[in-house]
């Protein structure tokens, strides 16, 4: 083979391209001139222009999530470098894997505060999985080649590439060849799970009576969908999945219970706390599940199967850690089960689910809030999920930003598949949902993409509008406007005795019809019931154009059901006036 | 309770300050770390002393094994070890503090007619003990090392 002189920025976009990267989201700058150049004399990757950093990463964060490639950003050095950490902080705490190139400012500059220098190496550090610094070009390819390992591997995150801008210099050029493989030798993710933990698991699974499968994004990251599926259905275990988690199990399948947490169903959290056994996969206990720690679930015996042995008796102690993939870990269990299957019947659990049908006929929610008409007239939330989820026959990819209209559509819309639901859960990043909706619809062009959002969320990406008719994508915003921030408003009618600091804007909002029409989509507002299933079905049927579907809301309607605080996950309001402990 | 953690890292910049940034990050204390190139100058050595008690040392030490620099950790204090640190002090010169010192196992590495420079090696306990024999007024400046420990067994933290 000819032996190939390239210049550090072309061995950038060789590399990305021996990678599989078709689609790079990105804003240039000075110091990644040389790094945009080579991209404009290549064909093969595509360039997609934001108006904000923070959008492009979400974007390309929004892309991996939905099809399970990384995403890969391009910013320049300094503010370019500042405006992609909200971006990046969002993908790791949610394990996205996302490649964030930026460029820098030349290497004899670098510590000399010249013109838009930041160390991005460390102002990204505790928020990335790993970083490189390039210092030649000859090492871009063997880093390029660790970033994707690293960045899709084990427990996913995002990575950091630096790049001087000296060392993206078109006049050097070096003999250009890409690594085949990569071996690190401090970096050994686990697959397969410890064979005598899987036979502890299997034996505590096959003696419960009252267990609960309660799945995070693990289970979605790794592709482990047909496995929980296949192990609820052989077990007939009720199954839960976390905010990150939702389309990991059907959500209209019958032993589905909701999802569990602060926000969680009522029958999904008394699951948690009245069982006998949770099996954890790919989910990590966090606060917004376990509510108090020292009071979580006393009675069951918990098995935790997770990659990231970190994550694993972090806050709850477990009998059976098990580290490993979800997919290789359920497989293994549903093997182990099927060896010992002899022993199972699982009419035992006729009881548990008796109970749970109880629960979940008491005061599960109610998906059938179309069919009663509002009595003060106004537009309930739920409702506006409830339509989206009917006019789409429930297949749409659904982003949200963050706030009650993210738990709304949460609770409301039923995913069916895994991949389907894009939300920021870890950070609760407000501005996430436009531009991960972009990465979306630019990954899926044919689908239909919907971001549920708020009118305070979409004001803080609402520039993406403007990427949206660049590149034509018809993304259906669904705005819940209730002319507050609703979440911190909620907060503070039941917490801060009903003063509501700084969660309203008085008269500021734009109109968004308008706003919409200036950015050239179409913007439809909505303000009477009768008129929101019409108004929903145009807004769907609308295929190659964006539309703004700004909804007026309930002002006063709350997210419910609620933990309380410094208590257990029984105890939660379920509405205003109502709760579940004295 | 104290800990002592060991840990080989690459021997490349920015890995000391993913190790430094994680405490700070995740809420640790770091009382003291000692930190140099192995005899494969790929790798660095560090040894740090840490507070917590087994399950937050458990969690640190995975912590560690996450970062992508890191290429083994053990926790030292979970065995018996061998834990020293070197110990450099300045003091004022006077009558009877030589003696003082040679009977202390203290080395005197210079000296002038106003002050005495001395080496003292020895766990912790045995540095603050001869710290203690000395009086304020004769201490005129202290260079800790911090400790650095092997394990005491046929145990290897190598790679």
């Amino acid at each position: 083979m000819a032996i190939e002189k390239l210049s550090g920025a072309d061995a950038l976009m060789r590399s990305l391209k021996e990678e599989g990267v078709e689609l790079i989201f990105g804003y240039p700058g000075g110091a990644s001139l040389h790094i945009y150049d080579a991209l404009f004399n290549q064909e093969d990757i595509e360039h997609i222009l934001v108006r904000h950093e923070q959008g492009a990463v979400h974007a390309a964060d929004g892309y991996a999530r939905a099809c399970g490639k990384p995403g890969v950003v391009f910013v320049t050095s300094g503010p370019g470098a500042t405006n992609a950490i909200t971006g990046l902080a969002t993908a790791y705490m949610d394990s996205i894997p996302v490649v964030v190139i930026s460029g820098q400012v030349k290497s004899h500059l670098i510590g000399t505060d010249s013109f838009q220098e930041t160390d991005m190496i460390g102002v990204s550090r505790p928020i990335v999985k790993h970083s490189f610094l390039a210092q030649r070009a000859e090492d871009i390819p063997e880093i390029v080649k660790k970033a994707f390992h690293i960045a899709t591997t084990g427990r996913p995150g995002p990575v950091v590439i630096d790049i001087p801008k000296d060392v993206s210099e078109p006049s050097y050029t070096f003999d250009f060849s890409y690594p085949e493989e990569v071996d690190i030798r401090s970096y050994k993710p686990v697959e397969e799970g410890h064979s005598g933990q899987i036979r502890r698991a299997a034996k505590l699974i096959l003696k419960s009576e009252k267990p609960v499968i309660y799945t995070g994004g693990g289970v979605i990251q790794d592709e482990a969908s047909e496995e929980l599926t296949q192990l609820a259905k052989m077990l007939n275990f009720p199954v839960t999945n976390t905010l990150m988690g939702l389309g990991a199990y059907p959500g209209t399948d019958e032993q589905f219970i909701g999802m569990l947490g602060m926000h969680g169903t009522y029958q999904a959290n008394m699951v948690m706390h009245e069982c006998d056994l949770i099996l954890a996969v790919g989910a990590r206990f966090d606060d917004r599940i376990t509510n108090e720690p020292k009071k979580f679930s006393l009675n069951s015996k918990k098995i935790h199967i997770d990659i990231d042995p970190a994550s694993l008796s972090k806050i709850i102690d477990v009998d059976v850690p098990i580290v490993g993939s979800a997919k290789t870990c359920l497989s293994q269990l549903i093997k182990e089960l099927e060896r010992r299957s002899s022993d199972y019947d699982s009419s035992k659990l006729d009881p548990w689910w008796k109970q749970i049908n109880e629960w979940r006929d008491k005061h599960g929610l109610n998906h059938s809030m179309l069919d009663t008409p509002p009595k003060n007239g106004k537009i309930l939330p739920q409702q506006v999920i409830q339509s989206l989820y009917k006019e789409s026959k429930g297949k749409a990819y659904v982003t949200s930003d963050v706030g009650q209209h993210q738990m709304f559509a949460a609770q409301y819309y039923h995913f069916d598949s895994p991949r389907q639901w894009i939300n920021s859960g870890g950070l609760g990043t407000m501005g996430f949902g436009l531009p991960a909706a972009m990465g979306v619809q630019l990954a899926f062009p044919d689908a239909d993409v919907a971001c549920v959002t708020g009118e305070g969320s979409i004001q803080m990406c609402i520039q993406e509008l403007s990427t949206c008719l660049q590149y034509g994508l018809p993304i259906k915003i669904i705005n819940l406007n209730n002319s507050a921030l609703g979440m911190v408003k909620q907060w503070q009618d039941m917490q801060y005795g009903g003063r509501h600091s700084q969660s309203t804007y008085g008269e500021s909002l734009p109109d968004f019809v308008k706003l919409s029409e200036s950015y050239g989509h179409v913007g439809i507002k909505v303000e009477d019931f009768n008129d929101l299933e019409g108004a929903m079905k145009e807004c769907l049927s609308m295929k190659d154009r964006l539309v703004f579907l700004d909804v007026v809301i309930d002002e006063e309607e709350h997210v419910y059901p609620m933990l309380e605080a410094g208590m257990e996950m029984s105890a939660m309001w379920l509405d205003k006036d109502k709760k579940t402990w004295e | 309770m104290k800990r002592v953690v060991a840990l080989l890292m690459e021997n490349q910049p920015g890995a000391l300050s993913r190790v430094v940034g994680l405490f700070s990050q995740r809420g640790y204390n770091i009382e003291s770390l000692i930190v140099a190139p192995t005899d494969d100058p790929s790798l660095s050595r560090l040894t740090m002393v840490t507070e917590g008690d087994a399950k937050a040392v458990e969690q640190i030490t995975k912590q560690l094994n996450k970062l992508i620099d890191v290429v083994k950790v053990v926790d030292l204090s979970e065995e018996e070890f061998i834990g020293r640190e070197l110990l450099l002090i300045k003091l004022r010169a006077t009558k009877d503090l030589k003696t003082k010192i040679e009977d202390s196992r203290g080395e005197i590495v210079f000296e002038s007619e106003e002050i005495i420079n001395v080496q003292f090696v020895g766990s912790s306990d045995e540095v603050d003990v001869f710290l203690s024999s000395l009086s304020k007024d004769e201490i005129l400046e202290i260079a800790r090392s911090g400790l650095s420990g092997v394990s005491a067994s046929e145990k290897l933290l190598t790679i």
